[in-house]
């Protein structure tokens, strides 16, 4: 097998936190804050806009959620620099105070009473700061265990559960014990598997944890919105081409993604940083893949891995998304957006073991700075979470 | 002798298997595979079912549990006969 004790060469951040790309992100506070942000990355080479839809009146939970999505982002270890726009300065401040926190770069800029035009200019000067301070950062070597590694499925079908998500589950087997951080989601598509995840974390307590996570989705999202039921929707049309009937099927695949042996430790909200040391930790998280990318991004994730079987094609812009899939169909007719091909697994020419081998060979490659399928074709998916209704 | 499997089997207890190649057509003599243990052993295919779509490994009843990984995936709605293909028009979630 293949050393999973190898190092990689990454940036190594102010906070101590490895990072294995080096953006400098123009992050709207705000919905309205896109425009300039998206002149300041079109004004200034080597940035890139964040756009996204939400960030006026929010409260409660919701608002929680947004300043951790936004603050997590910021805080990225892929993430070099950082600067805010806001529609005013008080939400635009405490973001930049949050990042800054990272001991990274950071500046905010507010457009009240100054308009776009003048925003824009002076948010462009910082960020020309930001890119010559970011571009003389050097790769350093670091132990591949000390990038945090996420993980979710899509466009599942039943070769994912046969194949790319035992993969998955077989590069956590080898590199949680060494002091990977690791993380899975998608609390919906656990539903049916429940009592299988629920035995696979680390204490009665966490496993209460995870439980009660789950009963509160039922209990919230889907008896609270349901009609008939959600047959049309999970699985989804994708799925259901695919061969998955139910979803206590597909749960029973996506589960796969966790191994045989690790145990998880403790069980997050959306966008919550892990803080009990290295290991697998499960994160109350939608299953549609960009929400549940974005949110595992904020947490502080700097690479992903994302089995598929009928195609998914999602991209994250600052958290390269690995697409694994052992559906030979797929491979063939969609090879550009697939990164490892474990199709040998169900011809019975690749064992699991293998094909765990070849995902951590291409988490190396991809932390050197491969680019992945979905950032050479330029996937850049930032969906932000948002809990209930705007007041 | 096959080399390549048509149908993967995750658990022994399972009354359902996975198609996995492409094209199989009906009246096909199945190589089957049990993922757990490599045991094989051999079934026929009663209809055309595409890549990734379940088999039904014995005759199965309504109301019967249908078993993939060793777990409980839903209850059928329809009869089928051992080989018949399994899917949203003869399988059901038992959860909504």
């Amino acid at each position: 097998m293949s050393n999973p004790k190898r190092t990689i060469w990454a940036y190594r951040r102010e906070n101590g936190r490895v990072g294995i790309r080096n953006h400098v992100v123009i992050l709207p506070l705000d919905d309205i804050s896109n425009a300039a942000c998206e002149a300041v990355a079109a004004h200034i080479r080597g940035t890139i806009a964040l756009p996204h839809a939400y960030g006026r009146l929010q409260f409660g939970d919701d608002l929680e959620l947004h300043f951790r999505t936004m603050i997590g982002t910021g805080s990225n270890p892929n993430v070099a620099a950082c600067v805010v726009i806001g529609i005013e300065p008080g939400w635009t401040q405490k973001v930049v105070e949050g990042i800054a926190r990272t001991g990274k770069p950071v500046a905010g800029f507010s457009i009240e009473g100054n308009g776009d035009i003048a925003t824009v200019a002076a948010a462009s000067r910082k960020a020309k700061e930001f890119v010559h301070f970011a571009s003389e950062k050097v790769r350093i070597e670091c132990p591949l265990t000390d990038v945090w590694v996420a993980a979710k499925c899509g466009e599942s079908d039943t070769t994912t559960g046969l194949a790319s998500c035992p993969t998955v589950g077989n590069m956590y087997d080898k590199l949680v014990p060494l002091g990977l951080y690791g993380c899975f989601g998608e609390t919906s598509e656990l539903t049916g598997a429940e009592h299988l995840a629920a035995a696979r974390a680390v204490s009665p307590e966490i496993s209460a944890k995870f439980m009660k996570t789950c009963a509160a989705y039922q209990k919230d999202v889907i008896e609270a919105h349901k009609t008939s039921d959600l047959s049309d929707s999970q699985p989804t049309k994708g799925n259901i081409a695919g061969g998955l009937t139910t979803i206590e099927e597909k749960a029973l695949g996506n589960l796969e993604k966790i191994g045989k042996q690790i145990k998880f430790i403790d069980v997050l909200q959306p966008a919550e940083a892990p803080a009990r040391g290295a290991g697998l930790y499960f994160m109350d998280t939608s299953s549609a893949a960009a929400e549940c990318c974005t949110l595992q991004a904020a947490a502080g994730y700097a690479l992903h891995i994302f089995p598929t079987g009928q195609g998914n094609v999602i991209g994250n812009p600052i958290m390269p998304v690995i697409k694994v899939s052992g559906n030979p169909r797929t491979v063939r007719m969609m090879s550009e957006h697939i990164d490892v091909d474990v199709c040998g697994i169900i011809r019975r020419e690749m064992t699991i073991d293998q094909a765990g081998d070849a995902l951590i060979d291409s988490m190396v490659r991809t932390a050197n700075g491969r680019l992945t399928a979905a950032e050479a074709l330029g996937h850049v998916e930032f969906v932000m979470t948002k809990l209930y209704r705007s007041a | 002798m096959d080399k390549i499997p048509h149908l993967l089997v995750h658990n022994r207890r399972d009354n359902v298997g996975v198609v996995v190649v492409e094209n199989l057509t009906a009246g096909t003599d199945l190589f089957c595979v049990v993922t757990e243990d490599n045991s094989e052993f051999r079934g026929v295919l009663n209809q055309d079912v595409p890549l990734g779509h379940k088999v039904a490994l014995q005759d199965l009843s309504v109301g019967d549990t249908v078993i993939k990984y060793g777990e409980d995936i839903g209850r059928m709605v329809a009869p089928v006969r051992k080989g018949d293909h399994v899917h949203t028009h003869n399988l059901k979630t038992k959860r909504w």
